[in-house]
């Protein structure tokens, strides 16, 4: 790509990843959460692909670390669920206090569980396109 | 006879459209209100109503949504991440697969 699309890709590349991370840690408080917000941050990744090609960004986030960041999100919502059993409550029953309305750390596993969403979807579409695009 | 097949096939779709617009403009109750429930004599606020009055002090998230999302229905989240984590491996097989063929 040209000089043009290459720096201001590199100058929006970490206000875009910025934003995915508030609209998925901010998911119980404001609309978002870990679908949209995990899109978000494959975006700017997707963005840097457009820009620089796929080699230069499977230097960032390599094939095998979205694998294991598809695994951790995954791990996560299975760990806060059985998390809830061994503490006496039901399969994803809320074991956490709940915290004061409107405040970032608020809502117990609800948050917890948006992150889990939040690392799954961003390593799963990364994943789609790494495997579309290197030959 | 294709000149008869279409003014046919324009009629049915007006006539479709018609008629879908004439339904959902006599839907009761209108759009944006809530459905009541009478049992007996005692009328109810539905399940909505429901949601969004206990919602934020039932599971402290200030969203309704997310509250309903992971809190009320969380199993069927969990089973949509299930359905995301499914596709993306049937996608590494098929894509990975046809590279080794090549």
């Amino acid at each position: 790509m040209t000089i043009i699309v290459r720096t201001t890709s590199r100058l929006l590349f970490p206000f875009i990843f910025l934003f995915g991370v508030y609209i998925v840690l901010h998911g119980h408080l404001t609309p978002g959460g870990g679908f949209p917000g995990g899109v978000i941050i494959a975006a700017s990744v997707v963005m840097l692909i457009l820009a620089y090609g796929i080699e230069r960004a499977q230097q960032r986030v390599s094939i095998l670390q979205a694998e294991m960041l598809d695994i951790i999100g995954s791990a996560t919502i299975a760990v806060i669920g059985i998390l809830g059993i061994l503490l006496g409550a039901y399969f994803l029953q809320n074991v956490f206090p709940l915290g004061e309305l409107g405040k970032l750390f608020s809502a117990g596993n609800l948050a917890l569980l948006y992150i889990g969403v939040g690392l799954k979807v961003t390593a799963s579409i990364l994943l789609i396109f790494y495997a579309m695009l290197s030959d | 006879m294709e000149k008869v097949q279409r003014a046919l096939a324009l009629v049915l779709v007006i006539a479709v459209g018609v008629f879908l617009t004439l339904t959902a403009s006599s839907i009761e109750p209108p759009f944006g209100s809530f459905p009541l429930r009478q049992v007996g004599t005692e009328i109810e606020t539905s399940v909505g109503q429901q949601y969004l009055e206990n919602a934020p002090q039932q599971t402290g998230a200030a969203n309704v949504v997310t509250s309903i999302v992971w809190g009320y229905r969380g199993y069927d989240t969990l089973g949509e991440s299930t359905v995301l984590f499914t596709a993306v491996v049937g996608v590494l097989m098929a894509f990975r697969a046809m590279r080794r063929n090549e």
